[in-house]
């Protein structure tokens, strides 16, 4: 081996910028195209401190823009080989012409997104509209809570998105500073165990097989372009959702750590509970333990699987609920939010379904407190003792001035 | 080191292998199938290839057939340079890593795009690729217009052209800003080489292009390509347009090694005075009306003051 291998302890002290660059070195990608942005700038820092140190053999390119960035890893992923970046906010919008390209030409990059807003007014801080951005991108997308997941959750990314049957990008989103920059313990993977989970890259339609000449991003107009979209978007809702719970699985067996489609806390007797992403999942588990302690039958929804969304499962999880509210981080711009949506359309025809109300939360980095969500769940068992929806549908958690509500 | 593809005459070079296929759907008359090919048939290598969004991607990968006998990406219209550029850094690193299906192979980074797709919206891409070095070759199929979206200015568009965007009328003569100098610019990265070349010159043509493919770094390359349909005249008439445009001295062909040294490597017997070369041409014939003039005048102090420039320049060894 031309690289060195590192010795890691069981638990790393890491923050989830360093888990995900770690997880990049073990995986060892063939080429990183980049280019650095708040508050994921540490990924591609750790990562050219791995290459500087002879811990990467691979190619580290940094370009002049994140447009650069992703059109670079679409040239290598049609070359033929292993390609990753990571990017957030402005930079993320930047590319979203690229993600789409990306996905369109079935090539399997993994992008790190450390969530952040989206100017104006420029803010540096952790939400969630740059993932709300890239929703429809075709990009199979996973959510990290806290840096062990944004650890594990890349060696999942690349076992799922170079499969043969899938051959899609995936990003893994987590919170900016709240996850990118807070260091916790990490479970490690060793460097062998960690690259024998994702295994040799087998290419495919590789530019570089000169024996196999290939043409990559043709035009189709209405004779095809439709048959293409509708092909990719079956190919995420049946084949994807298998390939993530069946690499959850055998990832269960390597670490001991489980992930599910779904993320339910205390759901199967529950009456009321919050869906959310992001951070505030764990906030929101620690709060319905409490909400239980006083009798209050509280759980937690996680969203683990944004793209593609888990209908069936979430259905499942939703059916014997009271209330519900989801937490949208992101502003909705004149709609009710994304999970809102998501969620109210996933169990519409449910015979049973809870009662939906929206909170839009933590914009531009505002924390959502433990009192906020003790203030939730309070709510939401109000609705439930009433049997109607008691406040405004959708409302803003922790802003300052007037309650602000439409609906 | 591959060896240099040797080409004795016009005859040999039309019949080597087509990586390009005529099967295209590029206007009659269009100078592109014919700059591509001689940038192919320069070299018996293996390629992979770019087209930014334009006429030539457009016309040569429709579902499901395609044109090209070598690999080829299309990713936007800004980027291809880019994407040439990020294969070779795949092409890199499997060598590093002994991963490469045929190791043997010298393969050929090309990025083809239009003048919009590289003077405009595609300039900083290009410029990142030259300034990373890596090792790919850019060419612009120099048209002077967005042609593929039916004629719009773009700032390789030059003076006096009626174009759909900057169009003739009783109170405009059309384009007002001059072409921007792109191989200037492009050599100012101090890259390897940048030369302008025309397919009517093909041996001076081949010649860059193996040059370009000899040496280790980005190289850019300016091609005319006159349009029959935007520049208004006759399908039949693509190459008298081209002798035209080397031999007014609207186009002049050279080089720039380094950045440092610039050589003139075509120099016309007879120069043909400006006029004839705007007057075989529709997007200029306003400037024929005597409101207009003025102006053909002033295009023939411009492209002497140039050809002057370039002249002191060779002389200067700068």
């Amino acid at each position: 081996m031309a690289f060195d291998k590192m010795e890691l302890r069981d638990i790393e002290v890491w923050d989830g910028n360093f888990a995900a660059a770690q997880a990049l070195r073990q995986c060892q990608v063939d080429v990183v195209a980049a280019y650095p942005i708040t508050p994921s700038t540490p990924i591609v820092e750790g990562y050219a401190k791995f290459q500087a140190n002879n811990y990467v053999e691979g190619e580290f390119v940094m370009v002049e823009s994140e447009h650069a960035a992703m059109s670079s890893c679409i040239g290598a992923a049609a070359a033929g080989g292993r390609v990753a970046t990571a990017t957030s906010s402005q930079g993320f919008a930047l590319m979203v012409e690229t993600l789409y390209q990306a996905s369109g030409m079935r090539l399997p990059i993994i992008l790190n997104v450390v969530n952040r807003a989206l100017a104006a007014p420029l803010n540096v801080n952790g939400d969630h509209s740059d993932m709300y951005l890239g929703r429809d991108s075709g990009w199979i997308q996973l959510d990290a809570y806290c840096p062990q997941d944004a650890y594990d959750l890349n060696f999942i990314a690349f076992k799922v998105a170079e499969d043969h049957g899938i051959r899609l990008p995936c990003m893994i989103h987590q919170d900016g500073f709240m996850t990118s920059h807070t260091a916790q313990g990490v479970a490690t993977l060793a460097d062998d165990a960690a690259y024998n989970f994702v295994g040799n890259f087998q290419p495919m339609n590789d530019m570089l097989d000169f024996e196999h000449p290939v043409t990559h991003g043709v035009q189709t107009e209405e004779d095809w372009h439709f048959e293409h979209k509708a092909r990719q978007h079956n190919d995420l809702m049946t084949k994807v959702i298998p390939k993530i719970q069946a690499a959850f699985d055998d990832f269960e067996k390597l670490s001991g750590r489980k992930y599910n489609l779904v993320e339910k806390y205390d759901i199967d007797d529950a009456d009321i509970a919050v869906v959310c992403m992001g951070t505030s999942v764990e906030t929101a588990r620690e709060v319905a333990t409490e909400m239980r302690a006083k009798g209050i039958k509280a759980g937690v929804i996680g969203i683990r699987v944004i793209r593609p969304f888990p209908f069936m499962q979430m259905q499942e999880a939703l059916k014997g609920l009271k209330a519900i509210a989801t937490l949208d981080r992101s502003a909705p711009g004149g709609a009710a939010g994304m999970l809102f949506n998501e969620i109210a359309g996933s169990m519409y025809n449910l015979e049973t379904r809870p009662m939906i109300s929206g909170k839009i939360y933590g914009l531009g980095g505002r924390d959502l407190t433990k009192a906020h969500l003790v203030e939730l769940f309070t709510e939401l068992q109000a609705n439930v003792d009433a049997g109607k929806i008691t406040t405004p549908l959708q409302q803003f958690v922790g802003v300052r001035g007037p309650k602000l509500s439409f609906l | 080191m591959s060896e240099m593809k040797k080409i004795k005459n016009l005859k040999e070079f039309s019949t080597s292998a087509d990586r390009f296929e005529g099967a295209n759907l590029l206007c009659p008359g269009c100078a592109h199938s014919i700059i591509v090919r001689e940038v192919l048939n320069a070299t018996n290598d293996d390629l992979v290839l770019s087209a930014s969004t334009g006429c030539l991607e457009v016309c040569t990968a429709v579902y499901p057939y395609t044109s090209w006998d070598a690999s080829w990406i299309h990713i936007g219209f800004e980027n291809g340079s880019t994407a040439v550029a990020g294969a070779e850094s795949m092409y890199k690193a499997l060598l590093k890593k002994g991963r490469l299906k045929q190791p043997e192979r010298n393969p050929k980074f090309v990025s083809f795009a239009g003048d919009g797709a590289s003077y405009d919206i595609g300039f900083q891409w290009i410029s990142g690729c030259m300034e990373r070095g890596h090792n790919i070759m850019h060419v612009v199929l120099d048209n002077e217009v967005y042609a593929n979206t039916g004629g719009q200015r773009s700032s390789s568009t030059p003076i006096g052209g009626s174009n759909t965007t900057t169009p003739a009328g009783t109170h405009s003569y059309g384009e007002k800003k001059n072409k921007k100098d792109m191989v200037s610019i492009m050599a100012s990265h101090h890259i390897p080489y940048a030369a302008q070349v025309a397919p009517n010159k093909w041996k001076d043509m081949v010649k860059k292009i193996q040059h370009g493919f000899s040496v280790d770094g980005p190289v850019f390359i300016n091609a005319v390509s006159p349009c029959t349909t935007e520049w208004k005249f006759d399908p039949k008439d693509t190459m008298m347009l081209t002798d035209l445009s080397t031999d007014s001295l609207v186009f002049p062909l050279y080089e720039i090694i380094e950045g440092r040294e610039l050589n003139i490597t075509y120099r016309p017997k007879n120069v043909v005075p400006v006029e004839e070369y705007l007057a075989a041409q529709g997007r200029f014939k306003h400037l024929f009306k005597d409101q207009y003039k003025y102006l053909i005048k002033e295009w023939q102090d411009r492209v002497d003051a140039n050809w002057a420039y370039l002249n002191r320049r060779e002389e200067a060894r700068v």
